[in-house]
């Protein structure tokens, strides 16, 4: 920098430095975060990218032939079957957030509103089915929808049907409700810590201005609790799309999804590079979906005002 | 400032209102009458109970016993949405996800206003407040000056029949505090909604109210005037509460009707009125009299009225400064606010002082 000659000399003008204590501390953050970091890439970035590389390759009964090509992309973009799967499969978990939220919120709001000081027990309550395994809750319902289930020896018992019947287990709704149970947990969450943050004085003043109990929900409680409702429906349903142990197990031929036929190029049929097409597919088109569905929320949330 | 002359008829009228919650009263058989078109404060220490006083108005709490009533109407099982109140809350409250002009018209969405009417409304609600033009900023691109009078617009343009506000001003600076004092004094003089204003600031309350609610622990101790608050507070609590008060141990010498007659070592006898919640124990009583009505004798002054001691403290305060004076025969020193004009800043501690005093700033308290 030069120094004026002469006269007084102004404050000299002082770019702001990067602080050597900052850069320290930047650096230890790093090191801090680096086991995580190691961990995320071998664990979550490599395998992606593997099958971001398999999907380019060809399987020539046990070989690999790496050379460079699309075709796997244009069999699970235009074959009908698993164009059907991932169509049926966005719609089973569109179905299954749609309940979910519908069925977590009402609980939400009851624990956050009502719940008193007995709030952490009320969410400790809710959680206990959670802790026996996935797959007995999935049995549970196939012991509850099947033929000689629980369902339909109450609707004989109750005189309203003069038989057993096969309707309810091994097709859509099954699986439909065997998700929706199994996630609602994982839905109340979000939405229990999004309704927490509300500021309760912001009920107040709408009462204060005029608002009944449904109108001040609706125009305070509800557009404050769509962050919530968001992740809650994110968190349902990018991992509903992938599921395959439900549809496997409740869901008979109605109820085969998009990871089912995953699973069987992975295993029976044995063809990796398909397999991985059709999982970056569906990866691609769940964040495709799940953006418009955040987007749609929000505008909705925006138009209610 | 209260030269204005207030309708003589009730607003507000809280008849033996107790609040408990279990075996504590937060409020304890509370009788208040507020007058339409006044700007009404009620002062306390933290948790005397202004703000559970406040929210049975509004209708946020219901009262354990006891009644309350607005314009004539009981307000016994009426909610808060149906009450002729609005509140302008302590945080504000303003809705997060809205914008100004959003905020302002909450309210009036459900009277269902042409949309004309409606606007006309906003813009002038706004324009109260000086907020004109910052319709369409977001509540979160919001000054703490600015949400204040957000909250104060939005409850304004419902034209409430009283207006409850819980230390509206206790979270601005000192500057901004001081200003929106005089606005909001002179916005309730230009709407003539009756203000009820919760503080526990006693500039605050003095500066603008027409009468002000002293509370303590869950009771009234005295509802009057600013000025008469301030020169005759009822007992020592109220008077120590509003400002610096010299407390003076006095024997009473004579009591009738209205009036007393009391013995200091120091200011001889003295007659005052007598306080209306006086309660006499034996001959024991206080007299008060405040810092700045006792006046520092220069040089070979005299009067008629005075008293000599000894300088044992100094503290400056730039215009003024406070002199802490021992005299014999009082049990503790007197404090003396004297302004700077003449030199009160210069007298040296140690210093031999006489001060002279208005007897009639000397007022009999209870204890
Ligand atoms: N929900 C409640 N449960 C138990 N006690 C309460 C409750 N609400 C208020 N209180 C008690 O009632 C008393 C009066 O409270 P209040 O909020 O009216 O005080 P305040 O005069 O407004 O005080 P501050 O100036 O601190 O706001 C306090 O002692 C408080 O602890
Ligand atoms: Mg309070």
């Amino acid at each position: 920098m030069t120094v004026p000659a002469e006269g007084i000399v102004g404050p000299a003008p002082v770019r702001r430095q990067r602080n050597p204590v900052l850069q320290s501390e930047a650096a230890r953050g790093l090191s801090l975060i680096s086991p995580t970091l190691i961990y995320a890439v071998i664990f979550l970035v490599v395998p992606i990218l593997l099958v971001l590389a398999n999907s380019f390759w060809t399987q020539h009964y046990l070989e690999i032939d790496r050379t460079f090509t699309l075709e796997n992309y244009r069999v699970a973009l235009t074959d009908p079957i698993y164009r059907d799967l991932l169509l049926r499969s966005l719609w089973i978990s569109l179905l299954v957030s749609f309940f979910t939220v519908t069925l977590a919120y009402p609980i939400a709001y009851f624990i956050s509103f009502h719940g008193g000081v007995h709030k952490g027990l009320w969410l400790f309550l809710i959680t206990i089915p959670f802790w026996t395994s996935y797959l007995l809750r999935v049995m549970s319902w196939k012991v509850i929808l099947g033929y000689n289930g629980v369902l339909n020896s109450t609707l004989m018992g109750l005189g309203l049907t003069d038989g057993p019947s096969d309707a309810f287990l091994y097709n859509t709704t099954a699986v439909v409700i065997t998700l929706t149970h199994a996630w609602a947990t994982f839905a109340v969450l979000p939405i229990f810590v999004s309704l927490e943050k509300i500021d309760r004085t912001l009920v107040e003043a709408a009462t204060d201005l005029g608002d009944g109990p449904l109108r001040r929900f609706l125009r305070i409680t509800l557009p404050l609790s769509v962050p919530g409702i968001i992740s809650a429906v994110l968190i349902v349903m990018i991992p509903t799309v992938g599921d395959f142990v439900t549809p496997r197990l409740v869901g008979g031929k109605d109820g085969v999804m998009i990871a089912n036929a995953i699973q069987a190029q992975f295993g029976k049929a044995a063809n990796w590079p398909l397999g991985a097409a059709l999982s970056v597919t569906t990866m691609a088109v769940v964040t495709a979906m799940a953006a418009f569905i955040v987007v749609t929320i929000r505008m909705a949330a925006r138009r209610a005002r | 400032m209260p030269d204005r002359t207030i309708a003589n008829r009730s607003m507000i009228e809280i008849s033996r209102v107790t609040r408990s919650y279990g075996s504590f009263k937060a409020l304890d058989e509370t009788s208040l009458t507020i007058r339409e078109g006044e700007f009404f404060s009620l002062l306390g220490p933290s948790g005397c109970g202004k703000t559970t006083l406040l929210r049975m108005i509004a209708g946020f709490d219901t009262p354990t016993s006891g009644s309350i009533s607005i314009d004539g109407q009981p307000m016994d099982g009426v909610p808060a949405n149906r009450r002729p109140t609005n509140m302008v809350f302590q945080s504000y409250a303003i809705f997060p996800h809205l914008n100004v002009e959003q905020n302002v018209c909450y309210g009036l969405k459900r009277l269902r206003l042409d949309a004309a009417e409606e606007k006309r409304r906003v813009e002038e609600a706004l324009a109260q407040v000086s907020l004109t033009g910052l319709g369409k900023r977001g509540a979160l691109e919001l000054s703490g000056g600015q949400r204040q009078r957000v909250a104060l617009a939005r409850a304004l343009v419902m034209r409430p029949k009283v207006l409850l506000l819980d230390e509206p001003l206790s979270a601005l600076d000192k500057k901004l505090r001081e200003q929106m004092q005089v606005e909001l004094r002179r916005l309730q003089q230009a709407v003539g909604i009756t203000f009820v204003l919760v503080t526990h600031d006693q500039y605050e309350a003095l500066a603008m109210s027409d009468r002000i609610a002293v509370m303590f622990g869950g009771r009234i101790a005295q509802v009057a005037s600013p000025k008469e608050i301030y020169q005759r507070p009822v007992n020592c609590q109220v008077a120590d509460f509003l400002g610096g008060m010299n407390f003076v141990k006095a024997e009473i010498v004579e009591e009738n009707g209205a009036s007393m007659t009391l013995d200091t070592p120091g200011f001889g006898r003295v007659r005052t009125d007598k306080p209306a919640a006086f309660v006499r124990n034996g001959r024991a009583a206080t007299l008060g009299i405040r810092p700045e009505r006792l006046r520092v004798l220069w040089d070979d002054a005299t009067d008629a009225h005075e008293v000599a001691g000894k300088v044992v403290d100094r503290h400056y305060f730039g215009e003024i400064t406070h002199l802490v004076i021992e005299i014999p025969g009082f049990e503790k020193p007197l404090s003396v606010t004297e302004t700077n004009n003449f030199g009160a800043d210069d007298i040296p501690v140690g210093a031999s002082i006489r001060l002279a005093y208005d007897p009639d700033a000397l007022v009999a308290l209870a204890d």
